[in-house]
């Protein structure tokens, strides 16, 4: 624990202020206490990235911070001043922009309406269009951003709607620029594009926050950090003097060595499945237009498939494909050798097969259901509208994943959108367990997922392959692909490419360059 | 209310317990629906003396509030299959037109029959209306969940083109018929208590247990809250949404018998009109949010007792009739802004101070509602 303990915060630099700084923070929510007097600064020209595992409050003050949420006490200073943020137009006039995880932008209106809303140039009553559009590439200009105002939003990957986003923060002249996990759907070209763009801002004495759970880009980018700890404030450090393993450490509240247990346990369990039975599943020629081309592969029992793949190679469709989300144009599909056709997702599930998607927060929480239910929804779903779950047994079913999954609040009771991230995610996979699946699918389960959960949720998913549950592990970490999986699936523009055992030779490097191999021989 | 954690929460040192209590029962979602409720009654009772009066006469009961429940059993009747389609984030305005189709069949079938007092006739009459109602709401049902219209347009259609239908079967008359069993649903009583009465309540009992002792209900707010998670999740979104169409359907049907029994008069043009507006207020008054997901069947009581409630209050207080609209407006405008979040948090926001848990985000109530 000593590791973790907050340490004192080195004196500021004398010649600067704040241009944040917030003192004695605390947020309740019903059943949990978010944020409990929490301080925190932020000075200009500085990347100061917040970290912490979900749960641990940074939403919560990014959200304090631009207005969304109201504190219970404590002050918050802007420039000096003492100000009052009852409302996200509030924090906007007072310089603090906000650039969200999913693009908060309206995707069916152009570059142009999305970076100058509310901000367009105006001719007496009427908007000048064209003078508003000029206007718009002059900002885009300054990222570096060659786009057609006119173009729609949605047209343009979620990388350049983010350069946009920032490109609408320069325009509201932002003194502060909050970035909440902004790389999290990025490949590495964007990220250092995304960097670049920020260096220039924070040049230009922008105060940048930054989170993210990347460590590498934390260490990359930032130049001061701040921890923080179930809702309470652990320490603030210059990035410089801070030990990656001391970071760690002080996000988890655990030493370093506990912390390697886990991975250890996590790459000790996997054992390469030599003999081959019959697949649980098998997929011949399975394909669906414009989603994804026709491809074969086999599942097996007590195996963790790995599928590897940038953003958009098809890795979801196929597993869209595999859970009766989307239904195939062509192939077909023979679980246990029976073929069979799985025409929805109930149909697939009533064949042991789960699929917990990639987007958690449309497809996959009821927000404003507890969590009991979201536990039960598709146990019950299974079991039919009219065979209710006896509640003594649904009780049960709860409390046991809740206990397993340690999901905190450990209350049954809670609206699960009043989670963090992290456990929603895991009351997602409580609702899969609970139907005790054959096939686990899992789309990016630890995406936006601190490293403790991470670690959890990875050594579980190696423990349900040892009792026999087949898994299909998808994630953009290349590195968490390679140490989970037994066998791995390579996709690129949605194309099966690659289909290789995991073994000691197959590393980060060479998957890269099967993708960019066969995208030669496309 | 979402039971607070005692380890997370410092236990408020200075208030009663009773403080808590009266916090819990203000914020409930029927608080001012029932606050309203009993003033309106009282303030009947006092400009009305003997209004609040209830007497046995020839084994049965009367009454002004006797009768006020009578009045109370249409709206609750197309209010029970309004909720579960709010519940899945729809709407039905097709209900008055419904009302209107299923009561014209039955007393059009009465009409035709050799004998219309024969009960045999009266149940097939009975069923047959049903039957209508439930192909209004298969069609209804199959236009939101199959085609994926939205339910607003999907039906309207119905809305507009139902009294159409329902003068095509009465071939533009006016049917009125003779039947005193048909009649007896209407205005007769079993066991003291009028019919309509009983058969809101069975209706509300059947729907109540049929939601919440299986996981229908459950299912339904899944589908209202989050549609693509909970067909992920296996539940059968379209099904379930098509079903709970029909039993509006078939609620809407009978609640148009109810209606129109007493008089035994088919007028395509004016059973059940405007009511699928009263049926929508009947459920926003019980506390279920349009926008679909939780829904409290409990309120629909309160909600319909309101309703008819004010509709008498009117013509207790000598105003016009015509004006009756007014005061529902009056009505919903006050419950709506007394239950409004916005304005909770703008009051909480002033007692910030003196208080030690004020959560930011609207406080979330997560009643199990059993009926």
């Amino acid at each position: 624990m000593s590791a973790a303990q907050p340490e004192a915060a080195e004196p500021a630099p004398v010649d600067r202020t704040p241009v944040v700084q917030m003192t004695g923070i605390s947020i309740a929510f019903p059943g949990v206490k978010a944020l409990d007097d929490v301080p925190f600064r932020l000075f200009p020209g500085e990347v100061h990235a917040l970290m912490g595992e979900n749960g641990a409050g940074k939403s919560t003050l990014i959200k304090a911070l631009t207005g969304v949420y109201a504190i219970d006490s404590g002050r918050i200073e802007v420039d000096g001043a003492e100000v009052r943020l009852d409302g996200p137009s509030q924090a906007q006039a007072a310089g603090i922009s906000t650039v969200y995880q999913e693009v908060n932008l309206c995707a069916n209106l152009t570059v142009a309406e999305n970076v100058m809303l509310g901000h367009e140039v105006r001719r007496g009553p009427l908007i000048d269009w064209r003078a508003t559009r000029r206007r718009a590439a002059e900002y885009l200009a300054r990222l570096n951003l060659d786009l057609d105002p006119r173009s729609m939003l949605s047209s343009h990957t979620i990388a350049v709607q983010q350069l946009c986003a920032i490109a609408r923060a320069l325009v509201v002249d932002a003194k502060v620029l909050i970035l909440d996990e902004p790389t999290s759907s990025l490949d590495n070209a964007e990220v250092a594009e995304l960097f670049r763009v920020v260096r220039r801002l924070k040049d230009e004495g922008v105060a940048v926050l930054f989170v993210s759970h990347f460590l590498d880009q934390v260490y990359e980018i930032s130049d001061r950090v701040t921890v923080l700890r179930n809702g309470r404030f652990v320490g603030e450090h210059l990035v410089a003097d801070l030990p990656r393993r001391d970071l760690i450490a002080a996000m988890i509240g655990r030493s370093r060595d506990a912390l390697a247990g886990i991975e250890e346990k996590a790459r000790s369990t996997i054992t390469i499945h030599s003999e081959r039975e019959t697949p649980f599943l098998t997929a011949v020629g399975l394909g669906r237009n414009g989603s994804v081309q026709p491809f074969d592969v086999n599942l097996y029992a007590g195996e963790i498939l790995g599928v590897a793949g940038l953003l958009g190679s098809g890795r979801t469709e196929m597993a869209r494909l595999l859970s009766g989300a989307d239904r195939p144009d062509v192939g077909e599909v023979r679980v246990q050798s029976t073929l069979t056709r799985l025409t929805s997702p109930l149909a697939a599930l009533a064949r042991g097969i789960a699929y917990s998607t990639e987007d958690r927060k449309k497809e996959g929480i009821v927000g404003d259901l507890t969590v009991r239910e979201n536990i039960a929804l598709a146990l019950q779903a299974r079991r039919g509208t009219w065979r209710p779950l006896p509640r003594r047994q649904l009780d049960d079913v709860v409390a046991k994943y809740l206990t397993a999954l340690q999901i905190t609040p450990a209350n049954p009771n809670a609206l699960i959108r009043n989670l963090s991230g992290g456990n929603q995610q895991k009351v997602l996979l409580a609702r899969w367990l609970a139907t005790a699946p054959r096939l686990l699918i899992l789309d990016e389960p630890t995406r936006g997922i601190d490293v403790g959960a991470k670690a959890e949720i990875q050594k579980l998913v190696t423990e349900l392959a040892q009792d026999g549950m087949s898994v299909v592990f998808i994630s953009s970490e290349l590195e968490e692909v390679l140490r989970l999986s037994q066998r791995l699936v390579v996709m690129r523009d949605r194309h099966k490419v690659d289909d290789l055992v995991n073994t000691d030779d197959v590393t980060t490097a060479t998957v890269l360059e099967t993708i960019a191999e066969s995208g030669a021989h496309a | 209310m979402t039971p607070t954690q005692p380890s997370t929460t410092p236990a408020p040192a200075g208030p009663s317990r009773g403080a808590d209590i009266w916090r819990e029962v203000t914020h409930h979602g029927l608080f001012w629906p029932v606050v309203a409720l009993v003033a309106l009654l009282l303030a009947c009772g006092i400009a009305s003396p003997g209004f609040l009066d209830v007497t046995v006469r020839d084994g049965h009961l009367f009454g002004q509030l006797v009768d006020l429940l009578r009045n109370s059993a249409t709206p609750l009747l197309l209010a029970l299959g309004m909720c579960l389609v709010i519940a899945t984030g729809g709407i039905d305005l097709s209900v008055g037109a419904v009302m209107a189709i299923g009561l014209a069949v039955s007393l059009t079938y009465l009409d035709t029959a050799p004998d219309p007092s024969n009960v045999g006739t009266v149940v097939t009459a009975v069923l047959l209306g049903l039957g209508v109602g439930a192909l209004g709401g298969a069609f209804n049902g199959a236009m939101v969940a199959g085609l994926g219209i939205q339910p607003f347009i999907a039906t309207m259609i119905l809305m507009v083109a139902g009294r159409g239908i329902a003068m095509l079967i009465t071939q533009g008359q006016i049917t009125t018929v003779t039947s005193p069993p048909f009649k007896t649903i209407g205005s007769g009583f079993v066991l003291g208590i009028p019919t309509p009465v009983v058969i809101a309540v069975a209706a509300f009992v059947v729907v109540a247990v049929a939601v919440r002792r299986t996981a229908l209900g459950m299912f339904l707010e899944a589908i209202g809250i989050n549609r693509e998670a909970s067909r992920l999740a296996g539940v059968r979104s379209r099904r379930t949404t098509w079903t709970v169409y029909v039993i509006a359907g078939v609620l809407a049907a009978l609640a148009g018998l109810v209606y129109g029994a007493p008089t035994m008069a088919a007028d395509a043009n004016n059973i059940g009109l405007m009511k699928e507006l009263d049926a929508i207020m009947v459920v926003v008054l019980g506390g279920t949010k349009l926008d679909g997901g939780r829904f409290y069947l409990g309120g629909l009581l309160v909600g319909a007792m309101l309703l008819s409630t004010l509709e008498r209050a009117v013509i207790i207080f000598q105003f016009p009739s015509q004006t009756t609209p007014l005061f529902k407006a009056l009505v919903l405008i006050a419950v709506c802004v007394a239950a409004s979040p916005t304005l909770r948090a703008m009051l909480r926001g002033r007692r910030r101070a003196d208080r030690s848990d004020a959560p930011a985000a609207p406080v979330e109530t997560v009643s199990e509602v059993t009926a």
